[in-house]
């Protein structure tokens, strides 16, 4: 009996957790899409709530500071570390998507402060919606510059 | 010639490891007391070793050994000594074997210390945490090592420890990449080291645990060993995780100092399963309950360090805290799992020696309220948890891959952490073994009453939002009852003992230290939690170009542009834009600040350096986003109004106070007697404790 108890309020407390998690998973899902993803779903993927990731090109980066808008394009890149990893690594793979005219690419608009670390080749990791327009409309926007932490060789190395 | 000596005491200081952790392994297996008193000498050997071979580091990355390339990644000729120092722990490498020095120098101050007293746990903590110190050094040695050079083959350049063919000369960059700027904040500079301090003294109380289990101690000894070592590891976990958030906030730009990032969370994950290590321990120390779930919540808390770790070294998640991948993601996975399994199949053998020894009878009973705070502290680890592998989980699962961010967390755990509130005001003064409503309602009625009078005139005067009002009330609520307990205590004691109110106080906290830190404590919480709320629920912002002598409006704040100017510094290769602007509030001329812009050439990276005018009731935050170079005319601001937010910088430092009055050394808790447990009744022996 006394055990029971306890093992009510447990449980109750229990369930509650699951379904806080459960609920609050399910109104804040978002969908981790590749480019190339984004683009097979098409009109299918406006308006939902998606974690996109790509290749700055650096040449199409525009800011306009007086309206805070942030504009630039991205370039497919594989969603899957392993096979990046197969590609030689990330540092290698957002160079080849930058350099490849042929890549799936899509335009980005952000509002906001231009982060940091955003140039060329960096990795573009945003949330957000695609619109109807085609182009995606970021509300948060991550970078990440690969070859600033992996072991890279100098580039001295050239010219000896 | 230094690296190759400095791999060499690496490679002794693995190899005297593994030995050691095997010497006390079969010396106390077959009673050998000469092979122990090896495998001691052994262990206290490898903290001399690791400190020559983090010394030899450290004078590569202060002299500018850039033919390391370790030292070639984290440093660079413009930057000062201190930070050169510091680097060591910028980059994996080096920070693995920061991970692998503390932990050497904390297991060599326990065997040091109480051979003699604990030498029935000894030998087996020697085990433990040769094998944890094993795979940190081996991992340093085999996969990520720091003293790896640069090669020049006939004009190929390759990283190797040693010549990678006869014909190969040594190769020296000119100047290193230099440490990320972000990292170069005097915040950074203590915040890893705090937070691997906290991740690496949890090891000792794991190892303890561990060896009670082995040697099939069943009662709270290894408890009472510990205890002192799980305070000062949960205050530098805490310390790192604060420091960690206050840099966010003054370094980062993004207004905040927290934004559920996994990496955060990944050190977020030991302070939740160490605080309810922390909370139940003391059931088990009172009244012999919970034996099992203690050694549970220690054993997840050190799987939960090695893999706090391991993701913040693995850039297995994407995060701004993610350095490369690295092979060592799968050593780390398996580790875990090793020593996890290692662990549990441990505590399933020993299960029925931990049966608890009284049962636990009311609902209210404080050691019942303190298995609700367990539960509520694993149900906000299940949500982080479950957060940070969602998007492994539900690709796993469903093929697609789904991530959350940061409202789900916030969603999640925001009524998980009410109800931590509400016990923290309540728990504190219920009865062990039994309470009823009636009387914790005597004991409480006042500081509910209180809490929910200003509640009350919060309506009316601060916000109607409900979420808010909620927070306050619980908030007042723990504050009141908490300021309420010590008044009760120090009123009992003036007249118990005739003394004034003050001797009083005093002296009944320095007689339960333990007791009223954790007050202390609580109260902190309370504070923290006014600017937690503040920043979650009232934060505002507004961003725009204004002209010279133009300005910015946002609540009672005023913001004019006055002037800004741009200069290189040469020294330290950066070029600062730093702006100047008026504050006004309410009208009145109240101060300048200077937002900035710093760009590092070396990284060709920039840092916003936010202005701050902070204050109890609200933090004004600027950032310079862009200017126009030629025309000096016209600069862009974004500003936000973060009320409260200081309560959570306020809150930190009276915790700090609160946690050094707890675990501060007089007398050793495991040389004490042990006292009579505290049976059902009566709270007054349980001022006692």
């Amino acid at each position: 009996m006394k055990v029971n108890k306890f093992f009510i309020g447990g449980a109750f407390i229990f369930a509650a957790i699951i379904l806080l998690i459960a609920t609050s998973t399910q109104a804040n899902a978002e969908y981790f899409m590749t480019v190339d993803e984004l683009n097979a779903e098409g009109a299918a993927a406006v308006n939902k709530s998606v974690r996109l990731s790509g290749a700055v090109l650096g040449d199409t980066i525009q800011y306009d500071a007086s309206t805070l808008t942030l504009t630039f394009e991205i370039a497919h890149v594989p969603g899957d570390n392993a096979e990046i990893e197969a590609q030689g690594g990330l540092a290698m793979v957002l160079h080849e998507a930058v350099s490849d005219p042929s890549r799936a690419r899509v335009k980005v608009v952000y509002e906001g402060v231009m982060p940091d670390l955003l140039r060329n080749e960096a990795q573009a990791i945003m949330t957000g919606t695609l619109g109807e327009d085609g182009v995606f409309h970021a509300e948060e926007l991550l970078l990440k510059c690969p070859t600033k932490y992996e072991e890279a060789v100098p580039e001295q190395a050239a010219s000896n | 010639m230094l690296p190759e000596f400095g791999f060499g005491v690496l490679l002794v200081g693995f190899i005297v490891t593994v030995y050691s952790g095997f010497a006390a392994w079969y010396g106390v297996r077959n009673k050998s007391a000469s092979l122990v008193e090896s495998a001691r000498r052994a262990q206290l050997l490898t903290f001399p070793l690791l400190t020559i071979a983090a010394g030899v580091l450290i004078y590569l990355l202060v002299n500018n050994h850039f033919e390391v390339s370790f030292v070639y990644e984290v440093t660079s000729r413009s930057m000062p000594t201190y930070l050169k120092v510091t680097a060591w722990w910028g980059g994996q490498a080096g920070s693995l074997l920061f991970w692998a020095w503390l932990l050497a120098m904390f297991t060599s101050a326990v065997t040091v210390r109480k051979w003699e007293r604990d030498l029935e746990f000894l030998p087996w903590v020697i085990v433990v945490s040769s094998i944890t110190l094993a795979f940190f050094v081996g991992m340093v040695v085999f996969y990520e090592n720091p003293f790896t050079r640069f090669w020049d083959i006939g004009g190929q350049v390759v990283p190797s420890l040693f010549a990678p063919s006869a014909n190969a000369t040594v190769f020296t960059p000119d100047d290193g990449q230099g440490l990320n700027p972000l990292l170069r904040h005097p915040g950074m500079v203590i915040h890893p080291p705090m937070l691997y301090l906290g991740f690496v003294s949890f090891v000792i109380p794991y190892a303890f645990a561990m060896a009670a289990l082995i040697t099939g101690r069943s009662d709270d000894r290894w408890i009472r060993i510990t205890r002192r070592w799980t305070l000062w590891a949960w205050l530098f976990l805490s310390l790192g995780l604060v420091l960690g958030g206050r840099w966010a906030y003054d370094v980062l730009g993004w207004g905040g100092y927290w934004g559920w990032d996994p990496v955060e969370i990944a050190a977020f994950m030991p302070w939740l399963t160490g605080t309810a290590f922390l909370h139940s321990v003391m059931i088990q120390e009172k009244r012999g309950l919970l034996k099992h779930w203690n050694m549970i919540l220690i054993i997840l808390t050190y799987a939960l360090v090695v893999f706090g770790t391991f993701l913040t070294r693995s850039g297995v998640l994407s995060s701004v805290h993610a350095f490369a991948n690295s092979p060592i993601g799968p050593l780390f996975m398996a580790f875990v799992s090793l020593t996890l399994i290692a662990s549990v199949a441990l505590l399933i053998k020993r299960w029925p020696e931990l049966k608890s020894e009284t049962e636990m009878k009311s609902m209210l009973s404080r050691e019942a309220l303190f298995l609700f705070n367990n539960l509520l502290f694993m149900g906000i680890l299940i949500v982080c948890f479950w957060g940070v592998i969602s998007p492994l989980a539900s690709e796993l699962f469903t093929g697609t891959k789904i991530t959350v961010g940061p409202p789900y967390y916030e969603r999640a755990t925001g009524p998980l952490f009410a109800g931590l509130l509400f016990l923290m005001a309540i728990a504190p003064l219920s009865a062990w073994g039994h309470s009823t409503v009636q009387t914790l309602g005597r004991a409480l009625w006042k500081s509910a009453l209180a809490a929910s009078i200003l509640t009350v005139g919060l309506v009316f005067t601060y916000t109607k939002n409900i979420y808010a009002l909620i927070g306050f009330f619980l908030i007042s609520f723990v504050f009141f009852a908490t300021v309420h307990e010590f008044w009760r205590g120090a009123n009992a004691r003036m007249k118990a003992q005739d003394e004034n109110f003050f001797a009083a106080l005093g002296r009944l906290m320095g007689r339960n230290r333990r007791r009223y830190g954790g007050y202390i404590i609580h109260i902190s919480m309370a504070l923290m939690a006014i600017g937690i709320l503040g920043i979650e629920i009232f934060q505002i912002e507004t961003q725009g170009t204004v002209a010279s002598g133009e300005s910015l409006e946002l609540a009672d704040y005023r913001v004019e542009y006055r002037e800004l100017a741009s200069w290189d510094d040469f020294g330290s290769a950066v070029n600062y834009t730093r702006s100047v602007v008026d504050i006004y509030e309410n009208g009145i001329f109240i101060g300048q600040l200077y937002p900035r812009i710093d760009y590092y050439y070396d990284s060709q990276q920039n840092m916003t350096i936010p202005g701050q005018h902070a204050t109890l009731k609200d933090d004004l935050y600027i950032l310079l986003v862009d200017w126009q170079p030629v025309s000096n005319q016209g600069a862009t601001f974004k500003i936000y109004v973060n009320p409260l937010v200081n309560w959570m910088w306020i809150g930190s430092l009276t915790f700090l106070f609160g946690l050094m009055f707890a675990a501060w050394p007089d007398k050793d808790p495991a040389d004490e007697p042990v006292r009579k447990r505290v049976g059902a009744g009566g709270r007054q022996a349980s001022a006692a404790d």
